[in-house]
């Protein structure tokens, strides 16, 4: 027994030189702050390209200096061209679902906090840790080469949506500009990318199955490591589909197969049969790329959120000085979000030809899963019922996912109908829908998970005066943005137009436009403080302690920042479940889950509203 | 030793299962937690088999979402043409099933008291998944031989890509048994580092039987549906 | 704090309902048999969720102006939830969601899973890079063979239409699309290279057009007049150009329009479309 102890406690001794510590290493936390880096960089990527796009849709054919001097092919006079426009689309999408979305809130506080969490000194396999970082790093170098390889002069990327929908990404140059090289780069890095994803998720899982200390049932774990869990699972079975669909799409690209390119085609004045661009064959289906696209995209949106619904739990509970209300619910709600995340892709294509039966079956399914949705709302307004709540950063960040959950996801009510999805499908609605559910809302959970864990990472406070300034311009920012585009949606606005001056009918929407366009400038402006509040308190923030916030689960528990393996080589025992405030009777008003028994055995909780632990034995 | 693994798989059972009694002061469980015990929940030794059961799950999604494409490019199309099985596949299937049998053969080695047969199984085993991925790429000879390339027609192109997947994957578990050969040599004192050798053994022979009937499955996909 | 989150966020609720609720930026009036039911259901659904959304952040504002700590020493409620509560909200939740998928499924069958009523008139819809193509049988209601091999951007032969097909000597090919009013409408959809997507907004919905295969989708629209056809779908650089029109027609104008050669077709189809304005947006 205690050679096996000993040999897991120092299963990886701490490194010395630069190199190991920081570069190459093979600790989780340096490897989950790697991860966060990288997002931080990438959504400063993804966010440019944004007020890019804003200021061609609502001052068209105006010409910025800047941008001649910048990308001269792209933006000849300073005027933004429609296909640097398009590239702008595909790469803000695919940088922001891929390097922002998944990265951060998995890769990057899942590996960090999860092993602390469940009281492990490490994942399971470190070694496939740091592999999955620096492949996730590969895959983000080769798609900003996508940008300047584009194999055709004028564009800066692929033109073809982050769907990269087939015939179109499938044809190569033929179909047009940014259908080249940089087409096929984008392939290339979104297979690297599964490759890093599935061996982070397998790491994970692992982790979670094996690694839990003494005491750490799977019930008394943090709603946080049941999110990051479920996200693993869903990324372990979406992303090798995702990584199938895109080898066949490369090989229907570069080596004459046609797993997607039906025959009879005439692209460009090129007839196929006729070309030797084009297969010999005639049977591909455009619909399987997005039957398999979407196998992996719903449940990508899944991936994106559950950690932000994890982390808002987890924040709303320490603020609220309250345990969870239906922890137990919870975790169902997350394993049903998860299941039937896995079943509802088709209703991405209710127009695309595919059975209108099936549709049916899509649909009915796609408005179940707003039911364990509402259930997580319900269970946080739960949380904060009968609470003394403190408003910090993190939690201001908690309380705008909660808002911007609701307002974000409640529209899937429209567009999980077949029958209004005929007119609402590929509007402005659809936008305005699935940015503020899977993008801001899940931003907004990384910025709770940011500010509330930041005094662990790094030992020091962030400055809470930027960081509230910092919450009211960018909620209210986001709301400006997100919800006019409903409207637009509504009027018929189409997605992917580079500019809106063709069609009549959208004339009218032309001061939203604007209004959007400088409600998102402003907006991204203001992240600058973001990033200096994040540089500024790692050197000069004000010293945390162990526990900051008073909060209850292991992280806590180890000093700021945790040791190499994080708890000094004596595994910490659990004793109760993960959100004990307010315990009557206990002198201070939480709990930690290591507190040992009989610091307080509370009299009567039974009487009070629930019945102490979820009152599944009613 | 035993009883740290046997602690694990309880509590697990237990989180998936039904809970023990509840105490008034939090959910889950609880069950006593006697001691200090440092790290006592993990298991070295369990970690690399669940490991290898995820992966197996992923690897098994990459190859439904190809059968899947298989069989809707099938279906839809009036293009599909069979091409002729090489052979040499019985001969690849009849490796593959030989290289199952002997690495089994190396893990029970590990298990009884005589470990000596353990490195020559697994040679044997190595041999065998070399000898199978030689007579996969002969039977791309033979199809080039013919005519038969990746672009010549769907199901041609579904042959190539399945068996070169495959053969990756294949691969990977060949370099999985290198790794084994290579940790024979180091001498093994302790229980401890006995356990997670076993660990490792299980979990290349698990995903070296996945591999042997994930093989017989595209066999069967390729050769039987819509072969005619 | 808590009193301006909870201040702020009504707000906000206030003003995104009230961006919906003025009306100022609205469907254009359907001009379709299958609008109004559309609409109903599209009300039903847009009431239900506003009604959950206002309720969902006023009760957050709620929480955050009655629950924030006020330094009174006092501790929360200890309480880990309430099976009873958990269930109702549940059912309800789930009540309410799949009534309305199963109620939205109503307008999508009768356009969808039934077939088009007999005696529909039929065009043929071509997609193309940055182009629409309509292809109208003529006065014997009977398509002329078209193959990709004939195809000939020169001479306008955009479908690749065979000449030599006695079928095809009465049919026309043209960019706009003309349908008559009060008569049930079949299109029949395809596309030459890419998907495509056919969407005008007052038909109240939209179909791709995938190459390869033929979808076909029917309406009866019910209002004479002049409207914008654009593409809906991602189809390479100059998708936001990708435009053209619809004319719904009165009976006999139409008539006498699809009866006309190619040639003559083409120049009343200008006329026509000058004759008819967009409606008032």
């Amino acid at each position: 027994m205690s050679v096996e102890t000993h040999d897991e406690v120092h299963r990886h001794p701490a490194p010395t030189g630069f190199i190991r510590k920081y570069i190459f290493s093979i600790d989780h936390k340096v490897i989950g702050i790697q991860y966060i880096v990288l997002a931080l960089a990438a959504v400063l990527v993804g966010m440019t390209m944004s007020v890019l796009m804003r200021m061609n849709l609502s001052w068209p054919g105006t010409s910025w200096p800047i941008l001649a001097t910048l990308f001269p092919a792209g933006a000849p006079g300073g005027v933004m061209n429609p296909e640097f426009y398009l590239s702008l689309v595909t790469m803000h999408g695919t940088i922001m679902v891929f390097f922002v979305l998944t990265t951060a809130p998995q890769g990057g506080f899942g590996n960090y906090f999860l092993p602390i969490q469940i009281g492990a000194d490490d994942m399971a396999f470190p070694y496939l840790n740091m592999l999955s970082f620096w492949v996730t790093l590969v895959g983000f170098i080769v798609i900003l080469a996508a940008i300047f390889f584009s194999g055709s002069p004028s564009t800066i990327g692929p033109i073809g949506g982050w769907t990269g929908y087939a015939p179109l990404s499938a044809l190569g140059a033929i179909a047009g500009p940014g259908q080249g090289m940089g087409m096929n780069l984008w392939i290339i890095s979104i297979a690297i990318f599964c490759v890093g994803s599935l061996l982070g998720a397998l790491n994970f899982i692992t982790t979670l199955l094996n690694m839990r200390t003494r005491g750490m049932s799977l019930m008394r774990m943090p709603l946080t490591c049941w999110a990051w869990f479920t996200t693993a699972v869903l990324a372990l079975l979406s992303f090798p589909v995702l990584l199938g669909a895109g080898i066949l799409l490369l090989l229907d690209r570069v080596a004459g197969t046609s797993f997607f390119i039906p025959g009879g085609l005439y692209v460009g004045g090129l007839l196929s049969g006729q070309d030797a661009r084009f297969p010999l064959h005639t049977g591909g289906s455009p619909i399987l790329w997005q039957h398999l696209f979407w196998f992996f995209g719903h449940p990508e949106v899944y991936i994106a959120i559950l950690p932000g619904m994890g982390a808002t739990s987890h924040i709303l509970a320490t603020f609220a000085r309250k345990p969870v209300f239906g922890y137990r619910a919870m975790v169902f709600a997350i394993f049903a979000i998860g299941l039937l995340g896995f079943f509802v892709w088709g209703h991405h294509m209710f127009i695309s030809g595919m059975s209108p039966y099936s549709a049916v079956a899509f649909s009915i399914i796609t408005l179940s899963i707003g039911v364990p949705s509402a259930v997580k709302t319900f269970n946080w307004l739960g949380t904060l019922w009968g609470g003394k709540i403190r408003f910090t950063t993190p939690m201001l960040f908690a309380i705008g996912f909660v808002s911007l959950f609701v307002a974000g996801g409640i529209t899937g009510l429209i567009l999980g109908q077949t029958s209004l999805d005929l007119s609402s499908h590929d509007t402005y609605i659809v936008l305005a829908h699935f940015h503020l559910v899977m993008g801001v809302a899940a931003i907004f959970g990384m910025f709770a998970g940011i500010y509330f864990w930041f005094p662990k990472m790094f030992g020091r406070m962030m400055n809470e005066r930027l960081g509230q300034f910092h919450f009211w311009i960018t909620f209210i920012g986001v709301y400006s943005i997100f919800v006019p585009m409903h409207v637009m949606g509504l009027v018929g606005m189409p997605r992917r137009y580079a500019q809106f001056t063709e069609y009549e009918f959208l004339k009218s929407l032309h001061p939203l436009v604007v209004f959007v366009s400088i409600a998102a400038i402003v907006t991204a402006v203001v992240q600058i403080v973001f990033y200096f509040n994040l540089v500024w308190s790692i050197f000069k923030g004000k010293k945390a302690g162990d526990n900051p916030w008073e909060a209850t689960t292991l992280e806590w528990t180890t000093p700021s920042p945790p040791p190499h393996d994080n708890f000094a080589g004596r595994a910490p025992t659990v004793y109760r479940g993960p959100y004990e405030y307010a315990v009557p009777g206990a002198a201070n008003d939480f709990l930690m889950q290591t507190d040992p028994e009989g610091v307080v055995e509370p009299a009567g909780s039974e009487g009070i509203t629930g019945n102490g632990h979820n009152g599944h034995r009613h | 030793m035993a009883t740290t693994v046997t602690g694990t798989r309880t509590k697990v059972g237990q989180g998936l299962g039904g809970p023990g009694p509840r105490g008034p002061n939090g959910n889950g469980s609880h069950k006593r937690n006697g001691g200090g015990d440092l790290f006592s929940g993990y298991s070295a030794a369990s970690r690399y088999r669940v490991g290898t059961w995820v992966m197996i799950a992923s690897v098994s999604m990459f190859f439904t979402a190809l059968s899947s494409a298989y069989i809707v490019r099938a279906a839809s199309a009036t293009d599909w043409r069979p091409i002729a099985m090489p052979r040499i596949l019985w001969l690849s299937t009849a490796l593959i099933l030989l290289s199952s049998v002997t690495i089994e053969a190396a893990r029970r080695k590990l298990k009884g008291l005589f470990q000596s047969g353990y490195f020559k199984w697994l040679l044997i085993t190595g041999a065998l998944g070399i000898g199978f991925l030689s007579s996969q790429l002969l039977a791309w000879q033979q199809l080039r031989h013919q005519g038969v390339f990746l672009s010549s027609n769907p199901h041609s192109s579904f042959f190539y890509l399945l068996t070169a997947m495959h053969g990756l994957h294949l691969l990977g578990g060949l370099l999985a048994l290198l790794y084994l050969l290579f940790r024979t040599r180091s001498r093994v004192d302790d229980v401890v580092a006995e356990a997670r050798r076993q660990a490792r053994a299980d979990a290349v022979g698990i995903y070296w039987h996945f591999m042997d009937g994930l093989w017989i499955y595209l066999f069967l996909l390729l050769f039987l549906w819509r072969s005619q | 704090m808590g009193r301006a989150l909870a201040v702020i966020i009504w707000i906000l609720t206030f003003l995104s309902v009230l961006i919906f609720a003025c009306k100022k930026w609205w469907f254009p009036p359907s001009i379709v048999n299958h609008g109004p039911a559309l609409d109903r259901q599209f009300m039903i659904t847009i009431l239900v969720v506003g009604f959950a959304f206002t309720a969902a952040q006023v009760g957050l504002g709620y929480m955050l102006w009655k629950y924030r700590d006020t330094n009174t020493g006092a501790r929360a409620v200890y309480t880990h939830g309430s099976n009873k509560l958990e269930v109702l909200w549940t059912v309800i939740t789930a009540a309410i969601f799949v009534g309305l998928a199963v109620m939205g499924q109503s307008v999508w069958a009768s356009l969808r899973l039934n077939e088009a009523p007999p005696g529909s008139f039929q065009v043929e819809v071509v997609a193309q890079q940055f182009q629409w193509n309509f292809h109208y049988a003529g006065k014997d209601v009977l398509f002329g063979r078209t193959d990709p091999k004939l195809i000939d951007d020169s001479s306008l032969n955009f479908l690749g239409l065979d000449e030599t097909d006695p079928n095809a000597k009465d049919d026309s090919v043209v960019t706009a699309l003309a349908v008559p009013v009060n008569r049930p409408v079949e299109l029949i959809l395809r596309s030459k290279d890419v998907i495509h997507s056919f969407w005008v907004p007052q038909l109240r919905f939209k179909q791709d057009l995938v190459p390869g295969m033929a979808i076909r989708v029917h309406f009866t629209p019910n209002t004479v007049g002049k409207y914008e056809l654009a593409c809906a779908e991602l189809c390479g650089q100059l998708h936001f150009k990708m435009k053209s029109y619809m004319l719904v027609l009165p009976e006999d104008e139409h008539k006498a329009l699809v009866a006309l050669p190619q040639a003559e077709f083409q120049a009343r189809m200008k006329e026509l479309l000058d004759k008819y304005p967009l409606p008032n947006y």
